[in-house]
């Protein structure tokens, strides 16, 4: 049943990946205990989160993931138990110490509001004694990695940003340092589902290009599911109800709390499974800005398309006008800010955004926004219904393969639910 | 000397220094309310046309020996700058201590103990202010540095009770930030709590500086000095010119100084906030 628990490695995309600069986490035994509480808020956790990996920590609230996060940072110090990261036991040094050397993003980004955004991300080079001029480079890299235009907003206070750009620089800030490992506390939690998701794709890119070792915590399963490796579903007392790739835990959840907790609609989870990468992209008609309209024009209609899609001297697409909406001698950026869809979306996010596009569509790019092409409609339900005919096959056989009544069980359960 | 020093207490409105380069930020100019500005801006002007409208009737008026010698100018001015000494000192101390304790009340343990003290600071300022500057001059000496001592102690309680309300009111997650990020405690509140309290902290020096500026009339009592001289010397002479002369004097300094602590509060408080 964990025979597509290594989805990540072995897709095509693991040769450009970058090297791996995070370290292993691990947890042995951690206890946390309050004075005054009988129950243990963290009873017993061992946790091995490998090294470049995101591992999201899901649960209902008070399940103590938050504590365990808090505890591999020294935020709360566990009552028993050892955590190491790479090969050092934590509380072998200062805890300021350590945590300069772990990557920290809260929800909202929690930016010091008298700062600027520059000095904001500059905290931790600061206190690590960078020279200036490097900490300066570093702000602008980091940025741009964060895809904020430095000249405009390095110096701009918190206020000025709207939620989405505070939360970029709370990642920014993050990384400051080029940490092994980030932890991460419902980093998107406090923005709206657009702003989230581009935020989600960006995090993935920028973690293929880095390979973190990255602690997430989030409320949120359909969140797990696109952005971790593996995730780790708690319990009370931060007991660990399963421990695996959201595939293993979607086909097969190890038990009711986790079934219950994954929700019932875990076929249609499976769409956030599946990326965009991975289905037939349309190469309409481009256009670069600053080009003769009239010869777009005629391009566009010796391809028979009715639409072009505007692209900047990056690569990046910025608008998608329909023919009759190409005026002017030359062609133009868009008006407004073109939602672009990033390639490791998944199709749940390519689908959300298609239903707000009056071309029943939505342009894809890659790493630094560079333009794929265009997904619609008929390309992700063609992949879905194939995907699905696959899934049925593959179930059909672990019902065949499987001996134990118990587990026959389950999986007829979850046959009917893909059937219905 | 007089002049002098008294417009050197009054910082100029134009702080082009701190007003940033970029356009994105108006400076705190574009904090202002229209309300706050025209009270900024209006009470200079009502504190030089008042001391203005003195000047005159002081020049014009005819006078006799006993007012002339209780009005002379150097006589006045002596008085303004012992009134502004014992408010500016007193202030200076009650900052060094009360801000200071503040912090202490505000940290890990010692937070249990913030309602007690400001509990004793409260029952300090509803004492009445004649009656504790009296008691301290029978208990150590008369004088300006008793006077200090007892306004000091009078004034304690507003900035005591802002530094501990600004310090709580800073958002706790951006505290955890800064400690999650790797800066120490000590970092944390210089660089963190204490910028983002400033404006709530400088509230409560404003409260004390009107406190003491109109307290400090009662150190004439004690050999204190200050304009409480003037007053104290027309009700005992019975002249009506030098009782309204300490008290306009009076009046325009308090003015002056309360205007003070609204420039400060305003450009204390951090950019960005």
């Amino acid at each position: 049943m964990t025979a597509t628990s290594t989805r990540r490695a072995d897709e095509p995309q693991a040769g450009d990946q970058g090297q791996i600069s995070g370290a292993e986490i691990r947890l042995e035994n951690v206890v946390k205990r309050y004075p005054g509480q009988q129950a243990a808020a963290v009873d017993g956790l061992s946790l091995v989160v490998p090294a470049g990996e995101i591992v999201m920590l899901v649960g209902p609230s008070g399940c103590g993931k938050t504590t365990s996060l808090k505890m591999i940072n020294r935020l709360i110090e566990p009552t028993s138990g050892s955590i190491h990261i790479g090969d050092q036991d934590i509380s072998g040094q200062g805890a300021d110490q350590l945590r300069r050397t772990i990557g920290y993003v809260i929800q909202g980004g929690s930016l010091f509001p008298h700062m600027t955004v520059a000095r904001n991300i500059a905290i931790v080079p600061k206190l690590l004694g960078w020279e200036a001029g490097r900490i300066a480079e570093r702000v602008d890299e980091l940025l741009e990695l964060v895809n904020l235009d430095p000249a405009k907003y390095r110096d701009r206070y918190p206020r000025e940003l709207s939620g989405g750009q505070q939360q970029r620089v709370g990642v920014a800030r993050g990384l400051a340092a080029d940490p092994p490992v980030i932890l991460m506390d419902e980093p998107f939690g406090a923005v709206d589902p657009i702003t989230r998701q581009r935020l989600q794709d960006e995090l993935l890119s920028i973690q293929r290009e880095l390979r973190k070792t990255i602690v997430c915590v989030t409320h949120d399963i359909d969140e797990a599911i696109k952005l971790g490796d593996r995730i780790l579903i708690l319990q009370e007392g931060a007991r660990v109800a399963q421990y695996d790739t959201a595939e293993a835990i979607l086909a097969s959840p190890a038990d009711d709390f986790v079934a219950d907790f994954v929700g019932a609609g875990s076929s249609l989870k499976q769409l956030s499974l599946s990326r965009i990468s991975e289905v037939e992209l349309r190469r309409p008609t481009t256009a670069r800005i600053g080009e003769s309209t009239i010869e777009v024009k005629r391009r566009a209609e010796a391809n028979g398309d009715t639409a072009v899609v505007v692209l900047d001297r990056h690569d990046k697409p910025t608008a998608w006008p329909w023919l009759r909406q190409l005026k002017g001698e030359t062609i133009h950026a868009g008006a407004e800010d073109l939602i672009n869809l990033d390639h490791r979306a998944t199709l749940n996010d390519a689908l959300d955004t298609m239903l707000t596009n009056s071309h029943g569509g939505a342009v894809v790019t890659g790493d630094r926004d560079r333009y794929l092409g265009v997904v619609d409609f008929v390309a992700v339900t063609d992949f879905m219904r194939t995907q699905q005919e696959e899934l049925e096959s593959t179930r059909r056989d672990q019902v065949l393969a499987s001996s134990d009544p118990q587990d026959e069980h389950r999986d007829d359960i979850t046959a009917d639910d893909g059937a219905s | 000397m007089g002049e002098s020093q008294l417009a050197s207490g009054t910082p100029t409105p134009t702080r082009g220094d701190r007003a940033p380069r970029g356009g994105s930020e108006r400076g705190w100019r574009g904090r202002l309310t229209a309300e706050s500005a025209i009270v900024l801006f209006a009470i200079p002007v009502i504190v030089l046309v008042g001391f203005a409208a003195y000047a005159i009737w002081h020049e014009t008026a005819t006078l006799d020996s006993v007012e002339e010698s209780a009005l002379a100018w150097p006589t006045i001015w002596q008085q303004i700058w012992e009134h502004v000494k014992l408010t500016f000192v007193s202030a200076f101390f009650v900052v060094v201590i009360a801000v200071p304790l503040g912090v202490l009340l505000t940290r890990g343990r010692a937070r249990a103990a913030a309602p007690i003290v400001v509990g004793i600071a409260n029952s300090g300022q509803a004492a009445p202010s004649v009656g504790l500057i009296v008691l301290f001059a029978m208990w150590i000496d008369f004088g300006f540095s008793t006077a200090v001592i007892a306004l000091t102690l009078y004034a304690i309680l507003p900035v005591l009770r802002n530094t501990i309300v600004g310090l709580q009111g800073v958002d706790p997650t951006l505290v955890e930030a800064g400690r999650g990020v790797g800066m120490s405690a000590a970092s944390v509140l210089v660089r963190v709590e204490l910028p983002l309290a400033l404006p709530v902290i400088m509230a409560g020096v404003r409260t004390a500086l009107v406190l003491l500026v109109g307290t400090a009339t009662l150190a004439t009592f004690i050999n204190g000095g200050g304009l409480g001289a003037t007053l104290q010397a027309g009700i005992s002479l019975l002249r009506y010119s030098v009782i309204v002369s300490g008290a306009v004097l009076v009046a325009l300094l308090a003015l002056l100084i309360e205007w003070l602590g609204r420039v400060l509060e305003l450009v204390s408080r951090p950019r960005g906030v």
